[in-house]
């Protein structure tokens, strides 16, 4: 179990970077949205032993509260103290994981929950957390209907969809520029022969991204058709590394690694990070994108499931929404809350991303990924 | 043409970098978050332990290297093996330089004061290390000759670990010797053993190394064990060489009054006892050194004060108080009771430093 | 002892107890995660684990597994005694900071090291017309540059301390140097190197990281294939059949290692102190010193790589990343480094304190020497109990926590206590091993010796045993401290996100894009480095002072 060596779980990259920023606005958002029960549970009090009055006949509650997020969960220190302030409870963040281990593990651990609210669920594990029945119903009321409707996961209502983000090929535009290339747009384009050994993505079997792409591929291309296509990348000189952080950081020409491919799988939002002197040199191509929807949800089984919900509708709230995209880099549901200057301008959302329903990639998943090993690593 | 061994000049310095070896152990804490004083690459001391000494050992000669702890004897030793770079001077064998002569080169046999036998080989693998030119058939052959020799017969199948330390100390000699070595180094190779123990590994040595005519140099602080075995006796003291002789030109005729003491004159007349002694005109010509047989009790000599008597294994012996009011030894079969006795000097019995510094007194 | 209580109660306790964190920490969790898979409806079913066993992937698996375990071994072998020597055995200025930069690798976060070491040979890398890119060699070469430094210090620890009468006595009997070696020294060291031989190979069969990024999609190994069918497919079935195979290679490799160790150990004089070590000579010390350097390369090249791109900004050069980094939360930071820092030291002392506190008593214990051949046999398997865990892996580990530790009162899933407790399971062998070839080494005559002066047996442990054992302490707190500062395995998945380490934040970082996080997150690793580094040192000058010198 040593694994100093070891860190290579799987990442899904991507997230989090300031905290100072917007904090006086966000607590006063804040404070004007505390939860759904409107009642604001008074600071516990040292002495009672057993879950204070419960909004709901049904919802337990305790003066404790855990909260399962993935490995890259981030917010501002201070929206976090002020949720605590707010709610009187002692809250603890555990990260056991990024978003497939994170649902493993909850799976796992059914008959006796690691937490009270699960944050970082993506779509293309939301299936199995439903099927497991990890969850429990909630209708978040921050949630306006209509993002609801967009982003669900199902019609239960288990998973609230708190944030999104587009996973596309970025292209450095440097690079294609100076060797007086066309940019390619499409997953078509990418098996083209001009575009010979290019490309760098990372596997799906060990990476979220990965296993975002190969969805899409298989949405594109259909189950009959996505092999085949994958057979004519690796023919085309694709490249597969073992995760998000060697394929960019490493391989990728247009960032810190100055590595030799000029295409790589990341997200939409990449290139406003690498913003020099006002421009970007790198783009994502909009046409290649799977759209990764992250939810939150009560852990069914909580010991605090009042607080599981409080803490729900406090991602929801603007302050939280409003942190997101610089604390963990994806798009807040919330269409009403402003984003950042820089992902105006830099990180624009696919317009026609692929999707697939949660039910479908669970039914395919693994399949789709042993098979997809078979066929491009043999 | 010069036989055996020389050493012309040598000189061996040591470069220390460990500041804390003063402090007596027991008194260093076990653990210590302050490191132990480490003087900086260049704030090193440089300690010359053998300054400047030049020796001969001849063919079949046994050379005894007398020294406090401290004085460079073990030092020179392990110049002469090879052990230690020489800063300057030469080390040769029959006239040929061994500067450029490795260690395993050289053919010469080693003892420490701790047996040091490979743990991992039995006592006769040990004994058969150094025969490693010979063919494998006979090497055990000539191991066990030579266990035979040490006394310790049929041992060459046991572990290292069933011996004795008389037993490991002899299996270290008979190692030793096995290869035929033109010169044995003994660096004190007695000393942790027990008195009777020693006085009789004394004459196995002695034996061995006459029967087999090997000719060697043997590190002692043991004056006794130094007169036992050796032909010749060097004194040394701070690196530097004090005296050669045969043990009884060194005992008679002591070099200097620092040699005298350390082979056991433990007091020097001065006039005024020189005089009350009727030893004046030695005394005028050089130091006398009293040892254990230099006064002998006379009824008509002269009366000294008798300051102590002690009981010894085979006499008994009185203290008595020179003029200068220092102690001298007298040797006699029975106590006497008396608070004076009569004293004569023996002058056979007296160490004469002959050039002596006067202040050396 | 003191309360009276007899002997062999004092024994069973000092036993007992690590047992008992073992047990609770790690075979517990292992066995039921395991048993998950192998009885998962509740009846045994071995349907799934004849057909993981059948698979001829599972072979192709077993076999780059132990090629690279072995590979690994003996490549840090091969590099390490040499260094081992010139590092502990000859003097020379700087050599404090030479021994010290050579420990660096050994904590350093894989994910890192990957990106450090993939950067070097990729095909426009540096090293890149070496075409070193996805092969065998260059996962052996990462495993060398991570383990070269359980050689160094565990063989070193011990050549240093070696009576070194015996080789004179050789080399004057006539021993060519390579003969004393061969003959003298390699037997009186056997000890040392078959015990981090051990280690090396268990840390190269379960190592997953580095192995992943630098051999490619195509590589497998055993603990590649657990974390996959664990972390992404749950498949508890397969992962536990293959989990079984772990466990059978590592029980294999530790009893041959406590077959070898058992048939090599001797007493033996230690000693202690610089007297003896010779000064560096070119003749004799030449060939070892090429060797180190060659240590000293694959060390520095990818460190090198590292400090590097820590300076390395968007528009030029510059210490941009580090302004960053102590600048706190404001930049790509969440947290003020020092509040990471923090976190890591707080962990690691309490990390390091179980570790030795568990290791002292393993040690006493395994240290001992019965009478009967079934009590030397019983204290040697407990010695190699204790190895399992680097044999086994972290997922199979972190999961069976999950299933285990999840009622009062052991409800530790999210608890930060977990974190050193784990981290001190991983650090306990490192410590055994270095205990115990000191404490192995004591003359038995010492313990006699004292209990004829009348110590009672309380007192011969604590003026003998433990006295002895200081001088493995500092260096076993080293690398006690250093193994928690740069774990990830556990912690990562026991991480807590409002508290991270350094390693956590590294990764963190090293998961962004654009360059303020990546420099930031290679500007943190080679802090991390640097702490690394100035810890070993200063476990190198806790070394003990000696109770007796020769």
């Amino acid at each position: 179990m040593t694994d100093r060596q070891h860190p290579g779980r799987p990442t899904s990259p991507g997230w989090g970077r300031r905290t100072a920023m917007l904090l006086v606005p966000g607590l006063l958002a804040l404070a004007a949205c505390t939860g759904p029960a409107a009642t604001p549970t008074p600071a516990a009090s040292d002495t009672a032993p057993t879950p204070t009055t419960s909004p709901t006949p049904t919802a337990s509650e305790s003066t404790t509260l855990t909260v399962v997020t993935h490995d890259s969960f981030a917010l501002s220190q201070e929206l976090l103290d002020e949720f605590a302030a707010q709610t009187g409870y002692t809250v603890t963040y555990v990260a056991p994981g990024d978003a497939g281990s994170l649902t493993n593990q909850l799976v796992l651990t059914k008959d006796s929950p690691l937490g009270d609210v699960v944050f970082g669920i993506d779509n293309t594990f939301a299936g199995r957390a439903l099927d497991e029945d990890v969850v429990v119903p909630y209708v978040a009321e921050a949630l306006p209907e209509q993002e609801a409707a967009t982003f669900a996961a199902d019609d239960t209502h288990r998973l609230t969809p708190i944030d999104f983000g587009d996973v596309c090929i970025n292209a450095d535009l440097a690079w294609f520029a100076e060797h007086e290339l066309g940019v390619p747009t499409t997953l078509e384009d990418l098996a083209d022969p001009a575009y010979r050994d290019l490309l760098v993505v990372s596997s799906p079997a060990t990476s979220s991204p990965g296993l975002a792409f190969l969805i899409a591929t298989v949405e594109a291309q259909g189950e009959d058709g996505y092999l085949d296509y994958w057979q004519r990348l690796r023919d085309n000189g694709l490249l597969v590394a073992q995760d998000w952080t060697e394929a960019y950081t490493v391989q990728f020409s247009g960032s810190s690694g100055q590595g030799p491919r000029p295409l790589v799988l990341s997200y939409a939002t990449s290139p406003s990070f690498e913003v020099v002197d006002g421009a970007t040199h790198t783009g994502a191509l909009l046409g290649t994108c799977f759209r990764q929807v992250e939810y939150a949800g009560v852990i069914a089984g909580a010991q605090n499931e009042v607080g599981a919900q409080k803490f729900i509708e406090f991602l929801l709230s603007d302050a939280v929404q409003a942190d997101i995209p610089e604390q963990m880099y994806m798009y807040p549901v919330q269409r009403s809350v402003e984003l950042p200057a820089e992902w105006v301008e830099f990180a624009p959302l696919a317009q026609r991303p692929y999707t697939m329903t949660p039910e479908a990639i669970t039914e395919g998943r693994d399949t789709w990924i042993r098979d997809w090993a078979t066929t491009v690593i043999g | 043409m010069v036989t055996g061994l020389t050493v012309r000049d040598a000189v061996v310095r040591y470069t220390t970098t460990e500041g804390d070896t003063r402090r007596p152990p027991n008194r260093r804490p076990i653990l210590s978050w302050v490191p132990p004083p480490r003087p900086k690459p260049g704030a090193t001391r440089t300690i010359t332990a053998v300054d400047g000494v030049s020796l001969d050992v001849g063919p079949g000669e046994i050379v005894a290297l007398l020294g406090a702890s401290g004085s460079g004897k073990s030092s020179l030793l392990r110049a002469i093996a090879g052990l230690e770079p020489l800063a300057s001077g030469s080390v040769a064998w029959d006239g040929a330089d061994l500067a450029r002569v490795a260690v395993h080169k050289r053919n010469f046999g080693l003892m420490f004061q701790e047996p040091a036998l490979f743990p991992n080989l039995d006592v006769g693998a040990n004994v058969a290390y150094g025969l490693h030119a010979l063919p494998r058939a006979r090497r055990s052959s000539v191991a066990a000759e030579f266990l035979e020799l040490v006394g310790l017969p049929g041992f060459a199948r046991r572990r290292v670990t069933e011996l004795s330390g008389g037993q490991a100390q002899r299996v270290a000699l008979a190692r030793s010797l096995a290869p035929r070595p033109r010169l044995m180094l003994l660096d004190e190779p007695l000393s942790a053993l027990d008195r009777a123990l020693r006085e009789r590994l004394v004459e196995v040595l002695g034996e061995v190394l006459r029967a087999t005519g090997t000719p060697a140099v043997h590190v002692t602080h043991d004056q006794d064990e130094a007169f036992a075995l050796a032909d010749r006796v060097a004194v040394l003291a701070d690196g530097a060489l004090l005296q050669v002789g045969t043990p009884a030109e060194l005992w008679r005729q002591p070099a200097s009054a620092a040699v005298a003491r350390f082979l056991g004159y433990g007091t020097f007349l001065t006039d005024a006892d020189a005089a009350t002694l009727g030893v004046g005109r030695l005394a005028a010509s050089g130091l006398v050194g009293l040892g254990p047989a230099s006064l002998v009790l006379d009824a008509g000599g002269v009366r000294l004060p008798v300051r102590a008597e002690n009981v010894r294994r085979g006499y008994v012996s009185i203290k008595v108080e020179l003029p200068s009011g220092q102690v001298a030894e007298v040797r006699a079969p029975e106590a006497t009771g008396l608070d004076a006795v009569g004293v004569r000097l023996d002058p056979d019995a007296v160490a004469v430093v002959r050039d002596a510094d006067p202040t050396a007194r | 002892m003191r309360l009276r209580v007899g002997p062999a109660l004092g024994w069973g306790a000092a036993a007992g107890v690590p047992l008992a964190f073992l047990g609770v920490f790690f075979a517990w969790p292992v066995a039921a995660l395991v048993g998950r898979g192998l009885f998962p409806d509740g009846a045994l079913t071995l349907e799934g684990f004849a057909s993981v066993l059948a698979s001829p992937r599972t072979g192709r698996v077993v076999t780059t597994t132990l090629a690279q375990a072995v590979a690994g071994t003996l490549a840090s072998l091969a590099l390490g005694l040499p260094a081992a020597w010139v590092l502990y055995r000859t003097r020379f200025p700087g050599r404090g900071i030479a021994r010290a930069v050579v420990t660096i690798p050994f904590v350093l976060p894989s994910v890192v090291v990957g990106v450090a070491f993939k950067s070097l040979v990729i095909s426009t890398g540096p090293l890149g017309f070496l075409g070193l890119d996805g092969s065998f060699a260059i996962v052996v070469a990462a495993l060398a540059f991570f383990n070269t430094a359980v050689v160094v210090r565990t063989v070193g620890g011990l050549w240093a301390g070696l009576d070194g009468r015996p080789a004179e006595v050789a080399a004057v009997l006539g021993a060519t140097p390579r003969r004393v070696f061969a003959t003298v020294t390699l037997p009186a060291l056997a000890p040392a190197i078959a015990s981090s031989a051990a280690l090396v190979f268990l840390f190269c069969a379960s190592a997953y990281g580095v192995v992943m990024v630098l051999g490619g999609p195509a590589y497998g190994t055993i603990e590649t294939e657990i974390w996959f069918l664990t972390n992404q497919l749950l498949d508890l079935t397969a992962a536990a059949a293959l989990s079984v195979i772990q466990l059978v290679v590592v029980t294999i490799s530790l009893v041959i290692s406590e077959r070898l160790q058992s048939r090599l150990t001797q007493a033996q004089r230690l000693r202690t102190g610089e007297s003896g070590i010779p000064r560096w000579r070119w003749r004799r010390d030449g060939w070892a010193t090429l060797v180190t350097g060659l240590v000293v390369v694959l060390v520095a090249l990818p460190l090198g790589n590292l400090v590097v791109r820590s300076l390395r900004t968007a528009s030029g050069w510059g210490p941009d990343h580090y302004v960053a980094l102590v600048a706190g939360p404001s930049g790509p930071l969440s947290i003020p480094v020092g509040d990471a820092i923090g976190n890591s030291l707080r962990t690691a002392v309490l990390a390091t304190v179980l570790a030795l506190v568990l290791g002292v008593l393993v040690s006493l214990v395994v240290s001992r020497r019965p009478r009967s051949r079934v009590g030397r046999r019983a204290l040697s398997v407990l010695d190699q109990v204790f190895m399992l865990p680097l044999g086994v892996s972290a997922v199979t580990v972190g999961f069976g926590f999950l299933i285990t530790l999840n009622r009062p009162p052991l409800d530790l899933r999210s608890s930060m206590a977990l974190v050193p407790i784990a981290q001190a399971i991983v650090a306990l062998p490192l410590v055994l091993r270095v205990l115990l070839p000191v404490l192995r080494a004591i003359d038995p005559r010492l313990r006699e010796a004292a209990a004829v002066l009348g110590a009672g047996p309380g007192r011969v442990l604590a003026s003998v045993d433990l006295a002895m054992a200081s001088r493995g302490l500092g260096l076993a707190t080293g690398f006690a401290f250093a193994t928690s500062l740069g774990e990830f395995g556990a912690t990562s998945f026991l991480a807590r996100p409002d508290a991270p380490t350094l390693p956590v934040v590294v990764f963190r970082l090293m998961g962004r894009p654009g360059w303020e996080n990546q420099g930031t997150g290679m500007a943190a690793a080679v802090l991390l480095a640097v702490m690394t580094a100035t810890v070993m040192a200063l476990a190198e000058r806790m070394r003990p002072m000696e109770a007796t010198t020769w």
